[in-house]
């Protein structure tokens, strides 16, 4: 990376650099509102996959940050999906609210688990957060008179928002909605990855034995990053929720969590963009190839997979920066 | 004689209209099934009936030809379920929605057909309170509540067993069938000795068996739901030596599907269940629907086959009565009370509920020229789904 | 009183080598090679529905058709070993995890695409059905087969690996793969063994636990969640491990389910989750 490339400038100037918007990434957003456009009939999905991408995101700042690989990050998608859902149901509907709510009670769950998942590495890890993810699907499961259970928790209504905009059948509220959700969410994440902290999380990613050997206090800051990325991930199952007005126990469930980072780890982890490029090019892979195939689109999600890693490894968009850097020639 | 008059009727509505509409746009139906993942194979015996039924009956109905938009929701997805939904009413401008397996993409896609007003039929997913969630919804499928309280019912009267340890999957259907079941059969004078939960996810059967056996019960009642789980607790009752023979062993059809059946053998017989359907149903209908079902796709149709098949039928009539007209609120009032003879006997839609009224077979495996199969030996008649008649 | 408890205790561990049969090769490529193959399942699935065929069609009887599994599932392996997992042996964890779930997802579609998607009916022979009583207490037969070949497989593992020539080939691949390769071990012939192994005995669990737990094509999916907590708990690329922490996983769920039966689909999470608490690198891990 470039921190090594350049030994003049201080990690100071480096992430001064860093947090400078560059044109691709302005182009990128505007290309965001072309859905509008351009596929005025798409937008359900648009929201779906901009909702995903939250939630690829909120998988990118401890996965691809601080390297902690999880299998069980839905758990905090489906609290804040089912926080949202129950309190609309009890006659709170307004969203903006909801949300919050979600993202907070996700955040307090991410918070305390954290004590534990701080405590592991790899295989250890991914299990631990596996379990914990199917112990809470489980209980939701159990927990009937709260959740409705394995049918899906029965009458969410939510309001317009700002008592102006319901939710049409067209999902143009619902894009808008996401999307803008989206935004915030990303600019959080992108102050917090490139500020000090977020270049102790690398550090943490890289060498996990020589953070506190330099003074870095490790646990407390993947405590830290954990809340945020459940909180995050909170906000996402709440919109989810919201804006489809169902919620049902497959919001907690293993394939969520693991189809989310096969997504995270196609669009490239550690690298922002990734989590969101990946759900827009999986899911509108698996919307087209189901269209066409309803029965075996798996072979073609699945060949779609294999040749991404045969030809561009590390992700579309880390592979891309390869083929870009090689073939600028070494810098 | 009434059904007669219904059908002259159709019959004379699409002779009507058939001329002057055969340059009309198509009829799109939008399918909304799990054709991959883990509930696949219902998908698949779904569409087959379906695509029996047109092959049978012409694509082409009121004059318009009928057109397929099949759209996969890949498992329990409600989100996913509902989006689609939306899609294929905003983006494909279909005209109604159909298919169905599971109970809660069939919610969520309930808001968005009373939303769209947009007629919807429901070809399986068996919750009771599905039909409440639109009033352009019929379901030619079952309820749970319908096919297990009156097997609940019967066992403590006919059946004569006054007694039961029941054992279900603790989620939604499996909980909605013990409390159907434990209804009927403690209203008819029986006793529930005891029950458990077992996870919805569950490979081992043996513990939940060894625990029933402990008791040593008169009967036990089963659900669990339909694929690998009826053989591996069949098998699991066989070894802990539990002889349906001697212990009644009871459920809902699906725990002695064909596919059950076969892995097995004869550990299966006498078993009873109560179900709406079973291939080896005796009617001149079915034999006949079995027999190209057979030749068409090389396996013996199932309960998902009879409710596409079904579906299908209330489509068609419905599309005859209004000559073609696809508004939801027209459609759905020609299929309300429509009545008629399936495969699996005499059925029709309650003009109340919009759901199915149906017998409810009792059946026992048997060994019938070596084959083993459900052998019918009593039904309940005209059967509505005792949940939504309470409620009124 | 002791019957019931006996029973609960053979049913447990018989279910605990189902499990041990159907990871133990996970264990091996994992444990030994490094590499994340998620797509273990879909070899065992491609092992029972070798057997399926073989079966069905042409009337195979059941134990002849379980070496087939067993080589069905390895050459499939090592081909796709030659094509595509070798290229991946140093790159992170992460690519592995796509390329064999995309593999696993091919496996899924292939697998209805030929067989259909309907639940495989097999009847084992009748040598192996029914139970029989001793002492008050019912012994499946088919579940002290199971117990027979997973004790079987794990002396045969065992001692291949710690006492043949292979054995210490792979061994020192493993530890030091640029030194192995200085003393003229053939490395990248010892490592596509080593995953033809592995994947065989994956086809062979598949084939062995269609009776209990049936096939259809989410074969490929729904038990790697179950293989995953067993080579995790049992440590990697340790037989011996993943032996010991089948037999607990199976027979704390069975008895749990047994005794309290509110908890049972929490148990075997829990029960993971506590071991591995306990012993982060897996009960006989090595790191």
């Amino acid at each position: 990376m470039s921190l090594t490339t350049d030994p003049v400038s201080g990690p100071y100037q480096y992430l001064k650099a860093q947090s400078r918007w560059r044109v691709l990434e302005v182009a990128f957003w505007l290309c965001t509102l072309l859905p509008y456009f351009l596929f005025p009939n798409y937008l359900v999905l648009a929201s779906q996959i901009a909702i995903t991408a939250l939630f690829a995101l909120s998988l990118d700042l401890i996965l691809g940050y601080a390297g902690i690989v999880s299998l069980g990050h839905a758990a905090f998608f489906g609290l804040g999906a089912y926080a949202a859902g129950i309190l609309s149901k009890h006659g709170w509907g307004e969203p903006i609210t909801g949300l919050i709510v979600g993202g907070v009670i996700a955040a307090l769950v991410g918070y305390a688990s954290s004590f534990i998942i701080s405590r592991f590495r790899h295989l250890t890890l991914i299990m631990i957060t596996l379990g914990l993810g199917l112990l809470l699907h489980e209980a939701a499961n159990s927990a009937h008179f709260l959740t409705g259970g394995a049918d899906g928790l029965q009458g969410v209504k939510i309001w317009k928002i700002f008592g102006l905009y319901g939710f049409d059948l067209w999902g143009y509220t619902a894009y808008t909605y996401s999307l803008i959700v989206l935004f915030l969410g990303f600019l959080l994440a992108r102050r917090i990855t490139n500020s000090p902290f977020g270049l102790a999380l690398r550090g943490i990613r890289e060498n996990a034995v020589r953070m506190p050997a330099i003074g870095a206090p490790s646990h407390a800051h993947i405590r830290k990053i954990y809340t945020i990325s459940a909180a995050m991930a909170g906000v996402a199952g709440a919109l989810l929720a919201q804006t489809t007005e169902t919620v049902a126990l497959e919001v907690l469930s293993f394939q969520r969590s693991a189809d989310t980072l096969v997504m995270l780890v196609l669009g490239g982890a550690g690298m922002l963009y990734g989590g969101i490029v990946g759900s827009a090019i999986f899911m509108i892979a698996r919307d087209q190839f189901s269209g066409i195939n309803p029965q075996y689109w798996y072979f073609w999600i699945g060949l779609l997979l294999i040749v991404v890693v045969m030809v561009l490894p590390n992700g579309v968009l880390g592979g891309l920066k390869k083929l870009f850097t090689t073939w600028r020639g070494p810098s | 004689m009434r059904k007669l008059f219904v059908s002259l009727g159709s019959l004379a509505a699409a002779a009507l209209v058939a001329a002057p509409a055969s340059a009309q746009q198509p009829i799109k139906i939008g399918l909304i099934m799990p054709y991959s993942g883990q509930f696949a194979d219902a998908a698949t015996q779904m569409d087959n009936a379906i695509k029996l039924y047109v092959k049978q009956k012409g694509d082409t109905v009121a004059g318009r030809k009928v057109e397929f938009i099949r759209k996969d929701t890949g498992g329990i997805a409600p989100d996913v379920a509902k989006r689609l939904a939306q899609e294929l009413i905003v983006r494909d401008n279909v005209d109604l929605l159909a298919g169905f397996v599971l109970t809660p993409n069939a919610l969520a896609a309930g808001d968005v057909s009373e939303q769209a007003k947009k007629f919807m039929v429901v070809m399986n997913a068996a919750t009771s309170i599905i039909t409440t969630k639109s009033q352009y919804m019929v379901r030619t499928s079952l309820t749970t509540p319908q096919v297990n309280e009156s097997l609940g019912t019967w066992a403590a009267t006919k059946g004569g067993v006054k007694k039961v340890y029941t054992m279900v999957s603790d989620f939604g259907p499996g909980l909605d069938a013990e409390g159907a079941f434990q209804r009927g059969f403690k209203e008819a004078g029986g006793e529930v000795i005891g029950q458990v939960k077992m996870p919805v996810a569950n490979p081992d059967f043996s513990a939940f068996v060894q625990r029933a056996k402990d008791l040593n019960p008169e009967s036990i009642y089963i659900w669990v739901p339909g694929g690998a789980q009826p053989p591996a607790l069949g098998k699991a009752l066989a070894e802990r030596g539990i002889d349906p023979k001697k212990t009644r062993v009871m459920g809902q059809g699906e725990v002695t599907d064909d596919a059950a059946l076969k892995s097995m053998g004869d550990v299966a017989l006498g078993i009873i269940t109560a179900f709406h359907y079973d291939p080896n149903h005796n009617s001149a209908m079915n034999k006949d629907f079995v027999k190209s079902y057979n030749e068409a796709y090389g396996r013996n149709p199932d309960f998902f086959s009879i409710g596409g098949w079904d579906g299908m039928h209330v489509i068609y009539e419905a599309l005859k009565k209004t000559s073609g007209k696809t508004d939801g609120q027209t459609l759905v009032d020609a299929a309300k009370g429509m009545k008629w003879e399936s495969p699996r006997g005499p059925i029709s839609i309650d003009p109340q509920t919009r759901d199915i009224v149906q017998n409810v077979y009792i059946r026992r495996v048997e060994k019938v020229d070596g084959k083993i199969v459900n052998v019918e030996f009593d039904k309940v008649e005209n059967v509505k789904d005792p949940v939504k008649a309470r409620m009124k | 009183m002791i019957g019931p408890v006996i029973g609960v205790l053979f049913d447990g561990f018989a279910y605990g080598m189902l499990l041990f049969l159907l990871s133990v090769g996970l264990s091996v490529t994992l444990g030994m090679m490094n590499f994340v193959n998620l797509a273990h399942c879909a070899f065992a699935m491609l092992g029972a529905y070798v057997t399926v065929f073989l079966m069905n069609d042409l009337k195979w009887p059941f134990l002849a058709t379980l070496p087939f599994a067993f080589l069905a599932a390895a050459f499939v392996s090592v081909l796709l070993e030659r094509t595509l997992y070798r290229r991946l042996y140093r790159a992170s964890d992460l690519d592995q995890v796509l390329l064999t779930i995309g593999l696993a997802f091919v496996s899924v579609a292939v697998a209805a695409y030929i067989f259909g998607t309907v639940l495989q009916p097999v009847q084992m022979p009748p040598y192996l059905r029914g139970s029989f009583n001793v002492m008050g207490v019912n012994f499946a037969v088919y579940r002290l087969f199971l117990v027979a070949v997973a004790l079987a497989i794990t002396l045969i593992l065992v001692l291949t690996l710690e006492y043949t020539r292979f054995g210490a080939q792979v061994r020192a691949a493993v530890d030091n793969q640029r030194m192995a390769r200085g003393l003229g071990i053939n490395v990248d012939g010892a490592f596509a063994v080593t995953f033809a192994l592995g994947s065989g005995l994956a086809g062979l669990g598949g084939a062995l636990a269609i009776e209990i737990v049936g096939l259809d094509p989410s074969f490929a999916f729904i038990y790697l969640v179950y293989v995953l907590i067993v080579v995790s708990v049992g440590g990697l690329g340790s037989i011996g491990g993943s032996f010991l922490a089948a037999s607990l996983i199976g027979i704390s769920d069975v008895a749990g389910k047994y005794y309290v039966p509110e908890l049972g689909a929490f148990l075997i999470y829990l029960v993971m989750i506590l071991l591995l608490m306990w012993r982060p690198a897996g009960l006989f891990g090595r790191r």
